[in-house]
């Protein structure tokens, strides 16, 4: 196999491994990135909703919300890998592509 | 560190934009001098695996997660600049897609994660490594660290944006706009939980893959080369 061809078996496996990202955090009961709460935490932890956070806060609704489909927000954890699988193949298809894309047209100078 | 919508003051975010600009500018200046036809594909893959390595939140249990960002290991195969490209088409991506650090606040991200992350890593390599013969278990070690202190150093960052915000964004009555916490908070945060976890999961996937990567001996990576 060539060396591209490893790498993205490589890839594939981590894609296929990627829902651990869910369940790990799941199972040690571990929240939210430090600084990406959602206004409800916000308010818990501060007692108030900072009114440009509030402001700025829903600026963007994301096609694929947090790697999952959009209204499944507390789904099971077997939806939520599910989810995660089909978000990472469509991610990393679209990031490669837009890399290669770019890549190309920059590469093409030289050689 | 994905930094979200509304926790950095619409000047912050447009002072981040501002700098990113020239700093993609001349990135793509620099990789259409030095990135070679048969990089590309690497190019490729390496945007693709910091894309997918980011999605592997490690918890702190009880408390927040964290993740490695991939950017020295593509500094260290493909140079600083390609690695910025990388991790900037990973960056926005995610923020357009997947909701995964605001449409604001890219400027904000690719600076910590595209440009400072690759930039120290790479420089720490160099540093490291420097005339230690290709594929020595030395050049594993310094990559290891180089990424360590790219991730933490590029935490220390993420820390004082956050952390700046309520000094200079507040209410008459001193309430915060923005990000609640002051830097006094901010950044031991942010870059004790790098320090602690996320930045050895992040040195030792760098480690990890570069080991892989020698053994295969190709030419087509720079830290390849001796």
């Amino acid at each position: 196999m060539t060396l591209t061809g490893k790498l993205w078996t490589g890839i594939g496996v981590l894609i296929a491994l990627s829902p651990l990202g869910v369940i790990l955090p799941d199972h040690f009961r571990a929240g939210s990135a430090w600084g990406e709460w959602g206004t409800d935490e916000i308010r818990k932890m501060t007692g108030y909703v900072p009114k440009g956070f509030q402001r700025f806060s829903e600026l963007w609704k994301a096609p694929l919300p947090d790697y999952a489909f959009q209204g499944w927000e507390g789904k099971d954890l077997f939806h939520l890998g599910l989810a995660y699988i089909v978000s990472a193949v469509i991610g990393i298809a679209i990031i490669a592509g837009f890399a290669f894309l770019i890549g190309k047209g920059l590469a093409k100078e030289n050689e | 560190m994905h930094i979200p919508d509304g926790y950095l003051s619409p000047a912050t975010c447009g002072v981040f934009g501002a700098v990113m600009i020239p700093i993609w500018t001349f990135a793509s200046r620099s990789v259409r001098k030095t990135l070679s036809v048969r990089q590309v594909p690497f190019l490729a893959v390496g945007a693709a695996f910091s894309f997918v390595i980011m999605m592997f939140n490690v918890p702190i249990p009880g408390g927040s997660t964290g993740h490695a960002v991939g950017g020295a290991l593509v500094a260290i195969l493909l140079g600083p600049w390609a690695a910025c490209i990388a991790v900037t088409v990973a960056l926005v991506i995610q923020a357009l897609l997947f909701g995964d650090g605001g449409i604001t606040s890219i400027g904000a991200n690719c600076f910590n994660m595209a440009f400072v992350l690759p930039f120290v890593g790479y420089y720490v390599y160099k540093l490291i490594s420097a005339d230690s013969p290709a594929g020595s278990t030395k050049r594993i070690i310094a990559a290891g660290v180089a990424a360590y202190v790219g991730i933490c150093v590029a935490a220390l960052c993420a820390g004082i944006e956050f952390g700046l915000q309520p000094l200079l964004f507040h209410t008459a009555n001193g309430q915060a706009l923005y990000c609640p916490y002051g830097l006094n908070i901010t950044v031991p945060a942010m870059v004790g939980e790098h320090i602690l976890i996320f930045g050895w999961v992040e040195g030792l996937v760098t480690a990890l893959v570069l080991q892989y990567l020698q053994k295969q001996d190709s030419p087509v990576f720079q830290g390849g080369r001796s």
